[in-house]
């Protein structure tokens, strides 16, 4: 008779450190039986571990694609001398991130500060852009004469590149901090006018014909059909535009200059401090991407059925 | 006695891209206060067209449409409309989707505690009391239809136009409701137009059949009465001769006289 009985049943036990030395295999099964289920074979237990695995297949994909794109990088680094590789950016990062709210005056402030003055820039040309956009959006879809009028102005403008529209802010405006804002307004307005009116022209027939039976006042028409329906249709235009408007920021800035992560960028090129530009590149991205999802719960939680 | 509806020698004609398309022509109807009547016939015959003349939600291009001796000029809530698809605003719980009709006809004579027992009142005809917070995303098919059909009982209508109201629904939820339904025409006194595809329903619920000829051109082929006694029972019925004979002649008039467009001009 051995003194230790492998079996399924006290493997845990064993492993677990349990300083019981059986002295049969009869007992052993006696022992094990009369104890409690090991943490992992409980129902809470194998959702852990369910969850665990879940979270990890989930998380390869998009990890194994950082990786790569990580060494692709380094590949490219290391056959071009001028590019600093990952490890070298991510180290430059740390020190950047430490700081990010320092202040040398104008021409030397934190990266904290150009991405605020930069979102500040882009909030005041957005918000100014949806204040005009969708109001206009809601009449364009309601009337069709308006629509007339107005579709040619739309097609015509709508594709110009957006610093196109700088030279027109700088002479207008005479200043570059209103002209950049003016170029952000111009170009983000036109996804909100069109998904407005588009949303406005797909309101099912049914709900009009439920106002029509009711009666329903244009104020009670709007408040409880029209802008609710269309709601999401907004919220879509939104959405794209804010991405547009996040996209133009940093090349206006480049033209114009001032405190924003655009300048920031053109700054860094003089430099010649290629590790802040790839940094630059990350941080505009990931900001756009923040916006984006942050519009996206928004829409959420407005869409119905 | 006058009629509480007339119809006399309404037509409507659609311009499409095509050319002038004839929907109805040469409808006349009487329909007396407190009638029910279905609308019966093929698909595309019109029926939903002339109903939706009734209530104004088109114009007719010729004849003339009065309620109550009065010109029916564009819709109104007086002749309130279950829609084959319920139209509940999806954004509106059940008992919001009620009050907002509640509100816009009763809204300027009464207070806000009547309204909304108005509406708790319509909600509870239907047999939904429970659900009248719930969104319309959150029940059933047959009981969207129901709240539609609370909301058109709300307002109190001279008329209550029904557009194939049980269509959408499956065959124990459509006997269901059309129970409930004649219960609720015979509690109300409602005067009644429905639409329907369906002969069982139409012999079943009506005190008249109208039964279309297939369109274009669509128009009254024949009026059938069903005097069956009320209250009536769906399982009675069942073995009753009188019933089966009514329900023969609207099967023979839509399968054999029917069939084929042409004969029917």
């Amino acid at each position: 008779m051995s003194a230790i009985n492998v079996t399924p049943e006290n493997l845990s036990e064993i492993l677990s450190g349990d300083d019981v030395v059986l002295a049969s295999k009869e007992a052993s099964v006696a022992v094990s039986r009369a104890r409690r289920t090991p943490y992992f074979e409980t129902e809470s237990g194998r959702r852990f571990i369910e969850g665990t695995v879940n979270l990890f297949k989930a998380a390869v994909p998009p990890l194994l694609g950082i990786l790569f794109f990580a060494a692709l990088w380094a590949l490219v680094a290391n056959t071009n001398k001028s590019i600093p590789g990952p490890v070298e950016t991510w180290g430059a990062a740390v020190v950047l991130f430490s700081d990010p709210f320092y202040n040398n005056g104008p021409n030397d402030m934190g990266i904290g500060w150009n991405i605020l003055n930069s979102l500040y820039r882009v909030g005041l040309g957005f918000g100014a852009a949806a204040i005009i956009g969708i109001p206009l959006g809601f009449m364009i879809g309601r009337f069709q004469f308006l629509n007339q009028m107005l579709s040619p102005i739309i097609s015509i403008l709508r594709p110009v590149s957006p610093l196109a529209w700088l030279p027109i802010g700088l002479l207008v405006l005479q200043k570059a901090e209103p002209a950049s804002i003016w170029v952000i307004f111009i170009s983000s307005i036109w996804p909100m006018v069109l998904n407005t009116a588009a949303g406005v022209q797909r309101i099912p027939q049914d709900y009009m014909n439920v106002a029509r039976v009711l009666n329903l006042s244009e104020f009670k028409v709007f408040t409880k059909i029209l802008f609710p329906a269309v709601l999401p249709y907004v919220l879509t235009g939104v959405r794209l535009s804010i991405g547009v408007a996040w996209l133009v920021i940093v090349a206006a800035e480049m033209l114009t200059g001032g405190v924003g992560i655009g300048f920031w960028v053109w700054d860094e090129w003089n430099n010649l401090n290629v590790a802040h530009i790839i940094i630059a590149i990350f941080v505009v991205g990931i900001v756009g991407l923040l916006l984006e999802q942050m519009l996206m719960l928004l829409a959420k939680r407005f869409s119905y059925e | 006695m006058q009629s509480y509806v007339q119809i006399e020698n309404a037509s409507m004609v659609f311009s499409t891209k095509k050319g002038k398309f004839t929907a109805l022509t040469d409808i006349n109807l009487n329909v007396d206060q407190g009638e029910f009547i279905a609308l019966i016939g093929h698909s595309g015959c019109g029926k939903s067209t002339l109903l939706n003349l009734v209530a104004g939600l088109l114009d007719a291009t010729s004849g003339v449409l009065l309620l109550a001796n009065k010109e029916i000029k564009g819709p109104g809530p007086e002749r309130s409309v279950v829609f084959q698809n319920h139209s509940l605003l999806p954004w509106l719980t059940s008992f919001e989707n009620v009050y907002l009709a509640v509100e816009k006809v009763f809204g300027g004579k009464e207070t806000k505690a009547q309204l909304k027992a108005r509406t708790t009142a319509a909600l509870e005809l239907v047999g939904l009391t429970h659900a009248s917070s719930k969104l319309p995303g959150e029940i059933s098919g047959g009981m969207k239809q129901r709240v539609g059909i609370a909301r058109a009982l709300a307002m109190e209508p001279k008329v209550l136009l029904m557009d194939e109201p049980f269509g959408a629904l499956d065959a124990l939820t459509r006997a269901h409701l059309q129970d409930e339904l004649m219960k609720i025409v015979a509690a109300t006194k409602s005067t009644v137009i429905m639409v329907t595809h369906d002969v069982d329903e139409a012999v079943l619920l009506s005190d008249r059949i109208v039964m279309m000829t297939n369109g274009p051109a669509a128009t009254i082929g024949e009026i059938l009465s069903v005097d069956l006694p009320r209250p009536r029972e769906r399982l009675a019925l069942a073995h009753d001769p009188a019933y089966h004979a009514l329900r023969s002649q609207v099967l023979e008039f839509l399968y054999s006289r029917q069939m084929r467009p042409k004969e029917a001009a």
